[in-house]
């Protein structure tokens, strides 16, 4: 495996929903401007590792997190960070779009809004959406509301909203399992125009959309033993047709258990 | 055990192209009889049958294409696969070197009076040694027999540098057989590329085990 330029690491990373351990001693360097796929089977951690890099676990009460996530050297769990900041530089789309019961237009607008936005924003809203390859399709109702469109023209108008406070790195939680295989491709060709601009972190249950859409892989696995560790990390193209762990073959091959 | 159907019909798949290989491996000794014996029957039967071979490659073809597009499958399966693929081509292709020698043993007709030089039979055996090797090497997923498989083709390209340059001497001496020997000359060409295909598809074997493609050596130990 070639060199990675990691914008942000994970080191010695555990989480504990109060008690019960939910990710264990991750290493994980993710790389800049490229995707990272982390696939496993359920309740292997998946989401919770996602959430430790932008402080989304801050949020779940009963969540505890040990360990280091490194934001280009700068530790997101160090004291004087604010994690409302750390949020607008690392965004996140999830599961099902989730757009507010608003226009499009204000939906893209509601970020840079709150966030004090001086610039002009009708210039930053249409770039998000041509950027969220949504535009052509709603450049004729930017007042219609959010919720007339379809639900993979929604997802890509929660992409457009997250890409409108300018962050760096996105941070996609099944971002296609409410979509259909169109849409579903549509945001995976989005995903991939993206990532040369932005580093993205996808967790997928779908194997083969890691492997259309990544460029590496993490596999995480849980045990009676351990939860949520890593089995193996690698270019996605080696860890789809040769991966070095038999766990991780029995996995792909969907072997498991 | 999840997917026990799709481990099936892998099974099922390698069974199949063993059976091909059978199938190939049947039709070299055949048309090497025929050769031998002059016998114009036995070497049209060859030809003919060389039908049936095309007809396995294409149907086990099929049968993958179906797999992958209704399993995706990826790792080793994928590889797997992929080689059986490439290998029902390489069977295939072997198929048609002997159908190649049956032809020529039609156009050298049954009262030819040139011996057959006595390097062909043994590149022939060795071939045969070599592509039951290769299929052998597939099932037990093991690249040391693959590996042999390759050294095995240095031997087969020396005896047919030997049978060559014995043709063109004989051609040189006895001018009036030299259509003869520019048929066997064709037969031992045949005879070197099915050893050439043997090790092509013990390249796939090394590909299915260790995900390497290309040219296989073994890797010389560093030393110092």
């Amino acid at each position: 495996m070639q060199d990675l330029d990691p914008i942000l690491q994970s080191r010695g990373l555990n989480v504990y929903y109060d008690a019960k351990k939910a990710v264990t001693d991750v290493d994980l360097d993710v790389a800049r401007n490229r995707i990272t796929a982390i696939i496993g089977p359920s309740g292997c951690g998946k989401s919770t590792l996602l959430r430790c890099f932008n402080r989304m676990n801050d949020l779940i009460p009963s969540a505890r997190v040990e360990g280091q996530v490194l934001f280009d050297g700068l530790n997101l769990y160090g004291q004087d960070v604010d994690p409302t900041e750390i949020r607008y530089e690392i965004g996140m789309v999830f599961q099902r779009p989730n757009p507010f019961p608003k226009s499009i237009y204000d939906n893209v607008a509601f970020g840079p809004r709150i966030n004090g936005f001086q610039g002009d924003i009708d210039e930053l809203v249409v770039r998000s959406l041509v950027r969220a390859a949504l535009w052509d399709e709603v450049k004729d109702r930017l007042k219609a509301s959010a919720l007339s469109l379809s639900g993979g023209q929604q997802q890509r108008l929660c992409i457009a909203r997250t890409l409108a406070v300018e962050p760096r790195v996105i941070l996609m939680d099944e971002p296609c399992s409410a979509l259909d295989p169109i849409a579903t491709l549509a945001i995976e060709e989005l995903m991939r125009e993206l990532s040369e601009d932005y580093s993205i972190i996808i967790v997928t249950h779908n194997m083969q959309q890691a492997a259309r859409v990544s460029h590496y892989t993490a596999f995480l696995m849980v045990e009676e033993a351990r939860v949520g560790f890593l089995v193996e990390f690698g270019e996605s193209r080696q860890i789809f047709t040769n991966p070095e762990d038999e766990r991780t073959e029995a996995y792909i091959t969907g072997r498991f258990g | 055990m999840v997917r026990a159907d799709f481990d099936k019909n892998l099974e099922h798949l390698e069974a199949e192209l063993l059976l091909l290989g059978e199938m190939v491996e049947k039709a070299i000794i055949k048309a090497m009889d025929a050769l031998e014996r002059r016998d114009l029957t036995m070497a049209y039967e060859v030809v003919a049958e060389d039908d049936l071979i095309d007809e396995k490659r294409f149907e086990l073809e099929e049968k993958c294409i179906d797999l992958i597009a209704t399993q995706q499958p990826l790792a080793v399966d994928l590889r797997t696969l992929l080689a059986v693929l490439h290998i029902a081509v390489e069977l295939e292709r072997m198929g048609d070197y002997a159908e190649g020698i049956g032809k020529i043993c039609m156009i050298i007709g049954d009262d030819e009076p040139v011996e057959t030089p006595k390097q062909l039979p043994e590149m022939a055996q060795m071939g045969i040694a070599m592509l039951r090797r290769s299929l052998k090497s597939l099932m037990d997923r093991d690249t040391d027999l693959a590996n042999d498989v390759w050294d095995s083709d240095d031997e087969v390209d020396a005896l047919y540098d030997g049978v060559c340059h014995q043709i063109f001497l004989d051609m040189g001496q006895h001018p009036k057989t030299i259509e003869a020997a520019t048929h066997f000359l064709w037969v031992a060409h045949d005879l070197e590329r099915i050893a050439d295909r043997a090790t092509n598809i013990a390249e796939r074997v090394i590909f299915v085990v260790t995900g390497r493609i290309g040219r296989y050596k073994q890797p010389t130990e560093e030393t110092g």
